[in-house]
Parts: structure tokens; sequence; C-alpha cells
């Protein structure tokens, strides 16, 4: 696997958008060659070797790229974007849309993410040691399609609408969430280690949802099943099984109808 | 004003009978001229390509209050197609619901001069014009929707034709109109009582009127006021498996009515998105829905005062918008996407939903058969119009691809092979059956020549004829090339496009915004007292605007208008 690492120069004056930093676009090109791609600052374009010192050269092929930031990107978003194989290191925090749309490979961030990471992904692994903003592993604003397939880790807390409109894929949060959890979930599996607060799996199809802690006001849509001993993420328990949202349509196939599972810890 | 040669082309021309001849094309001082006329010409070498007047769009939903809710509604609809501005072009972005300078352009690489915005509800007349005048190069005009406005059943339930022509040539005037837009007939009305109608003999809660005798009393209206178009309608039970009927119920109310128009048009009846109307069966099913194209066309063809459009799926991601409220209210309830629906206080409603039509699925691809099967059965391709209904059955810029398998065999089995379900539409539609291909010859009447004429613009528009607009486009395309795929590229991407005389496109980049005008028609009547007392009367009681604020003045919102004038005094 070959290495190319990015280092901070300077801190953008406004936040400055790095679609292009994905083992995708780096394929292949030398250190001059991702140096002279494209980044965005408000309605300006600049050259990404304007922002970073570039080192080391990409391979052949998107798989066996390796990117590494190293410093304070914490003004910068959309890095990993639509990316499909590889690997991206972040080594500090960043801004929004990190990992978003992603289709394969793995994308780690040490540090704390803003809002929208993991957005409409597809596939591979978004792994955030850190704090989560709101809208993570949701859908793009307007869409239907969500996240739908994949796996976002996040060790410590995550903000609201997590998982919005999922369709696939995994969501672990180490620590709390916010509100909105999984609003018009249709499939997937959100793991929530902490407490939630409220407005859980508000207008859900289908799909899990399992919360460790608290939930500080349960969806009056949901009912309780029954108590059931599982494995959840490695940590079996016994969990409160509850069926809804009973106020969406509920679509019946092959005689079973179809409910958003939500699964509370004792 | 430049003058323009356009030498060595195939020439498709169905009103001067040029059948892919090589033919010289001169424009003058913004008309078409013989070619003989043009002294100081810029030479445009057309060899081996295909020459045709601009074309002329019967049926699009592209300036109005659906538009924006749908804009506003989905904002995904623009994500990742974004294009920053660049020499003259404007910024543009969206795929189903793009920004009004998008449609500009799609229409002018389409090569596409007129355009007529299919149903603009009065009320929001203004903001129609607004969309309208920021829509850049092609000329339109749209048609204000009368079939469930409390008016228009006043009148008509007492059948009082001659109040009703006062009233909608009023409404021209006032909204700057086109002509008689009819949209699921009393169904609209009955939706804001949380009702449809299901067939032409339904009840409309509370004004006690028919659909059939809403048709037919603006079948009358519109003859009575002697209008450029004739009544222009999308008939009850759109979409529904075994509708057809309700269809041909609908055609057979034209059955006696006579053109009265100057304008040159045959029909006293247009109806829009066949497609959609011509289903058989009672449900979605494979084991039920069939297609009744043959059926529906059959009948067509025997008239000689009906006219219509095609409305073919292209199996997108599209955005559904239509005043055909509860089909909306139906179509969200399907596929549990985000559903937008409007009252517009006594003239008529809304609804705008998402809709994909996928190809894994039995029902798209038998739509898409449908829409097709209906233009190879036209035996008058003066009579059957080239649309997507867009954005409804598919976005605009899908044109090219519709003329591709209209025009390709192979191309139509292409779908057909590839799609999951192919063998059960090729079972209960016709498509399989059908191994015509339209002729561009054809192609030409079915998207200008047969248009213009229908709209009673055929003394400006769809034809190279001297006198007519300098209107032409030269398609990249060779009638002897046996790609399919060549099709789809050339009639989307035009390497000429002259409009009003004026380049728009030069060897296959935009370069002019062009003159765009907004027609309408000011029809004069008869001082009608009754009529006049009657708005005045509804203004004050019912409607949430002045009179002051709701009519469009041609100053300040048309900026470059073109007014057709119609005398229906007597």
């Amino acid at each position: 696997m070959s290495t190319v690492t990015l280092t901070p120069t300077q801190v953008p004056e406004l936040y400055l958008e790095a679609d292009n930093i994905t083992p995708d676009h780096f394929a292949g090109k030398s250190a001059e060659e991702i140096a002279a791609l494209n980044v965005y600052m408000g309605n300006a374009t600049y050259k990404l070797g304007d922002y970073f010192d570039v080192e080391g050269e990409a391979a052949e092929t998107a798989e066996e790229t390796k990117i590494v930031v190293k410093g304070d990107v914490s003004r910068v978003k959309y890095i990993g974007m639509k990316m499909s194989a590889g690997e991206v290191i972040v080594e500090s925090p960043a801004d929004m849309y990190m990992g978003a749309w992603m289709l394969g490979g793995k994308m780690t961030v040490n540090g704390d993410v803003d809002a929208f990471a993991g957005l409409g992904m597809t596939g591979g692994e978004l792994t955030i040691n850190g704090n989560a903003g709101d809208y993570l592993g949701a859908a793009y604003r307007g869409d239907w399609r969500g996240m739908q397939g994949g796996t976002i880790r996040v060790s410590g807390d995550a903000g609201s609408d997590i998982g919005t409109f999922m369709r696939g894929g995994t969501i672990i949060v180490g620590g709390n969430v916010d509100v909105h959890v999984g609003t018009h979930q249709e499939g997937g599996t959100i793991i929530v280690k902490g407490d939630a607060k409220t407005r859980v799996g508000g207008q859900m199809v289908k799909g899990e949802i399992y919360v460790f802690g608290d939930i500080e006001v349960m969806m009056p849509g949901f009912q309780q099943r029954e108590d059931v001993e599982i494995e959840v993420d490695g940590e079996s328990g016994s969990f409160a099984l509850f069926e809804g949202d009973m106020g969406e349509r509920h679509p019946t196939r092959k005689g079973v109808t179809t409910f958003g599972k939500l699964y509370m810890k004792y | 004003m430049a003058e323009y040669l356009i030498k060595n082309g195939y020439v498709y021309d169905p009103i001067l009978g040029i059948n892919g001849d090589k033919h010289d094309v001169a424009i003058k001082d913004g008309k078409m001229v013989d070619a003989s006329a043009v002294k100081n010409a810029k030479v445009i070498d057309a060899n081996g390509m295909t020459v045709m007047a601009g074309g002329v769009d019967i049926h699009a939903h592209i300036a109005g209050p659906k538009l924006n809710i749908g804009r506003n509604f989905r904002p995904e609809d623009k994500l990742f197609n974004a294009k920053p501005g660049q020499g003259i072009k404007h910024m543009v972005a969206g795929h189903s619901v793009p920004t009004t300078f998008k449609f500009g352009y799609i229409y002018a690489n389409m090569g596409y001069g007129f355009a007529m915005e299919a149903a603009m509800p009065p009320l929001y007349a203004r903001h129609t014009h607004e969309e309208i005048r920021d829509t850049p190069i092609i000329d339109e005009a749209a048609l204000p929707v009368f079939g469930n406005n409390w008016f228009v059943l006043e009148y008509l339930k007492n059948h009082e034709i001659e109040n009703t022509a006062a009233y909608i040539a009023w409404i021209l005037r006032a909204t700057k109109g086109f002509g008689i837009k009819n949209v699921n007939p009393g169904g609209t009305e009955a939706w804001a009582w949380g009702m449809n109608c299901s067939s032409i003999h339904d009840n409309v809660p509370y004004f006690d009127i028919t659909p059939a005798e809403i048709v037919t009393g603006l079948i009358e209206a519109n003859e009575y006021l002697g209008l450029p178009h004739s009544m222009h309608v999308h008939g009850n039970q759109l979409g529904e498996p075994g509708n057809y009927k309700t269809t041909l119920e609908t055609l057979a109310l034209a059955k006696g009515y006579k053109p009265n128009s100057k304008f040159g048009r045959d029909q006293v009846l247009h109806q829009t998105h066949l497609q959609f109307h011509s289903y058989g069966g009672d449900s979605y099913s494979s084991k039920s829905f069939e297609s009744k194209s043959k059926e529906v066309a059959d009948y067509i063809n025997k008239q000689d005062n009906i006219t219509f459009d095609l409305g073919v799926v292209t199996l997108d991601d599209t955005t559904t918008m239509t005043a055909d409220g509860p089909f909306e209210q139906h179509l969200s309830h399907m596929n549990h996407l985000k559903w937008a629906n409007t009252d517009v206080e006594l003239e008529t409603a809304a609804g705008v939903v998402p809709f994909q039509y996928r190809k894994n699925t039995f029902i798209a691809v038998a739509q898409w058969a449908v829409g097709l099967e209906l233009a190879l059965y036209a035996k008058d391709p003066m009579k059957c119009f080239l649309t997507t209904d867009a954005p409804n059955a598919g976005p605009l810029w899908r044109y090219p691809r519709v003329i591709k398998w209209l025009m390709s065999e192979q191309a139509r089995n292409e779908v057909l092979d590839d799609a999951k379900y192919g063998e059960k539409v090729r079972d209960r539609c016709y498509i399989g059956e059908l191994d015509r291909e339209i002729s561009l010859y054809e192609l030409a009447a079915m998207t200008r020549a047969g248009t213009a004429k229908a709209l009673g613009l055929g003394n400006m528009f769809g034809s190279l004829r001297p006198g007519m607009e300098g209107d032409v486009v030269v398609y990249p395309y060779s009638p002897e090339s046996e790609n399919p795929e060549d099709i789809e590229y050339a009639f989307g991407n035009a390497k000429y496009f002259i409009k009003g005389g004026e380049m728009i496109i030069n060897d296959g980049e935009i370069v002019s915004n062009g003159n765009k005008r907004t027609f309408w028609v000011d029809c004069k009547v008869n001082e009608n007292a009754q009529v006049q007392h009657d708005i005045e009367e509804k203004f004050k009681r019912y409607y949430t605007v002045g009179l002051n604020n709701y009519d469009v003045n041609e100053k300040t919102f048309l900026p470059n208008p073109h007014r057709i004038e119609v005398d229906a005094t007597q």
C-alpha cells in the first residue's frame, strides 16, 4: 500500500471543500499531480497544494492507496466523499461531510467531526474516534435514500437526527445521542450505547434501534412486545423489545407484518 | 440582422413535403426566405446532417408554482448536477425540476423554438410569467386551467356558453394566457370535498354538473371564441388501470363539433399525455394490467377533430406535478414518498410527488410500452405529438431518447430484453408486435409541423416555408446512420440552432440567450354585464386577493410579449 501524507500549511479563511481528498482521486498520481487537484472555498477554486504539503505518491489503484491527513482540518469539509476503496486517516478533528456517500474502503478520523458524517453512505467503514455532529449517517436534505450500507462507529457522542431515512448498514454510537434517532428508518441498525433523548424511531417502518441506556421520552407510537436475550455488538444482555411506529404503514409480506424494532437494555 | 444560408443538409419539412432531400434553407430579417433572396449570408455547411424547422412543444410543465414546489421540496434533485455559469450561460442545476435557465438551454440543445406551459393556475399567473421571463431563448405561452373553476362550473351547469366564453376571454387577458386547459374535469373540485370523479358522468359535489358537461361546454366556448388552440384536456381517471373506457367516452364527446378558428387547426379536442389514459385491467399487477393503446389509437385514427400527445414514460427518477390533486394523493400513498398538495381557491388545485419509474418493475416498463405504442399505431403524425408530459412521465431532456425509441425497433427491444419483466410486458402490451419505425419525416410532423398546427401557430412555426419565423435547427445526424445511439445524441445536441433569425447554437455551443417572447391570446368579446358583475362579486366574496392584484400587467411581467388577437364579437 502506498501512502500519501497531507499536512495543512495554513488555516483556510472560510471553509475548504476538499472532495478530491479520496483514494479514488489520488490513485495513479504523483505528489505534484495531487497538489494540482482542485479545492474550493466560497465561489473560488484553489489547488490542494495551496493548503497542504503533499508527500509520497499514490498507488495505481484506489485499493492500494492510503491517505494520512496530519494537522488541523477542522475547517475542511468533504474529505473521503464518495470514496470507493483504500484508506483515509485524519489525525485531527474535521468539519462536515466526512466520508459522505462513501461506497467502500476505510476512513478513520481521530478527533471530533461536525455534521453529516457518513451521509448517504452505501458501503465501507467509517470510524470516528471522538464525537460526531448532527445528521450522522442520515439522508441528504430532501432525499429519502439515506444510509444504505457499511458501518459507522463513533466512540463518543453523536448529535441529533442520526440515521434519518436509513435503509441499511450499521451505526454504532459509543456515547449518548441527541433527539431524532432513525426517523423514517426503513432498514439497517442503529446501536446507541449511552442514553437517547426523545423521538427515537419516529415514523420508523423497518430496521432496528438498540439503546443501552435510557430513552428520556418514548415515542407514543411504540408498543412493548416481549423481553429478549440477545447479543448486540459483542455485548449480551436482556432487552425490552418495542415495535412501531404504529402511526406509519405496516407492509405485510408473505403473511408477516413488518414493524420497526426498538430494543431497550435493562 | 444577419442572413443565414444552410447548405447541403438533409431537409425534413412535412408542410413543404420535403422528405430528406438536400435543400438550401435561408433566413433573412428573422424570417425564412427563399434561398435566392439572401446575398451576404453566413453559410452553414450542414453536409451529412439533418435540417428541420425549430421544434414546437405542445405540452410540458416548465414554469409556474408547481415547478417551484418541486424545486423547493426536492433539494436532492439538484444533488451533484449543478454546473457553474460559463460564457453567456447562467449557472444551472436540477434533474427533473431544473432551474428556469436550464429549461431554456435544454430546449435550445434539442432545437425547440416554442413550448407551451401546460397548466397555469390563473391566481398564480404572475409567478408563472416571472418564471417564463427567466427562461431564456424559447418562446413560451401558458394555458390557464378551467375545468374546475367555479365560474365555469356555474355557467356550464346552465349551459351558458356565451358567459363561459366571456369569462374565459377575461381570464386570458387578465392572466396573459393562451387557451383552455381542462385537468380532471370536475374531479379536482371534488377533491376539495375529499372526493374525485371516477367517470365522466359522476356528479361534481355541490355544483351538480358532470365532467362530460364540462368537456363539451369548454369545447363549445372554445369554438365560440375561435381561439388558436382547441380545448386541451387531461381526462378523468388518469393513471388508473381500466381507464381507457373513460378515455374513449371523453374522446367521443368531441363528436359533431367542428373547429371555428382562423388559425388553421383541425381539432376541437386535444387529448394530452394519452399514455396515462390508455390502460386496461383492474390493477397494476402483470396478471391484470394490459395496454389498450391499440383500441384508443384506432378510435382516434378514425376521427378528424382530435389530436393527442403521448406522455412517454422514460424510466427515470422524476417529479410528478399536476392540477389533478386526487391523483397525486393516490400516488403518494403508492410510493410513500413526500407529497405536496395545494388548493387554489376558486380555480383549481395541484399536487406534487417524486416518482421513480423503475426498469425492474413490470408496471413502469408497461407504461413505457403504452406510450410508444400509441405513436406506432397512430396513422397521422400530424395528429400525434411527442411529449413526456415533462416532468411527469420523464424529464424534459429525455426527448432525444424517446425519439430513439420511436425511430428504432432495435432500441425498443434492448429495453425489453434488459428489463426484468420484459417478456411479461411483451405479453400484456402490444409493443412486441410493433416493428414500425418512425421516419424523420414523420418525426418532423410529431415535433414541429403537427404541434404548431394544433396550437394554431402553423403560420409561424413548424415549417421552413418562406415567411415563417426564422427557426431552424441542424442536428448532427445522418439519415444513413444505423446506430440508434446516434439518434439520441443528435437530437439532444443540436449543431446549429437559429431562432428568430438569431444564431443561438453555433457548432454545438450556446452563444446567445436569444430574444425570448411570451405569446398570449387577446380575445375581444361583447360587453357582458353579467360576467363582469360575477367577477367583481366573487372577488369581493371569496378571493384572497383583489382584482387589482390579480391582473398580469403586460408591461411589468411580459418584457417581450407577442399578442395574438382574436375577435369574437358578434
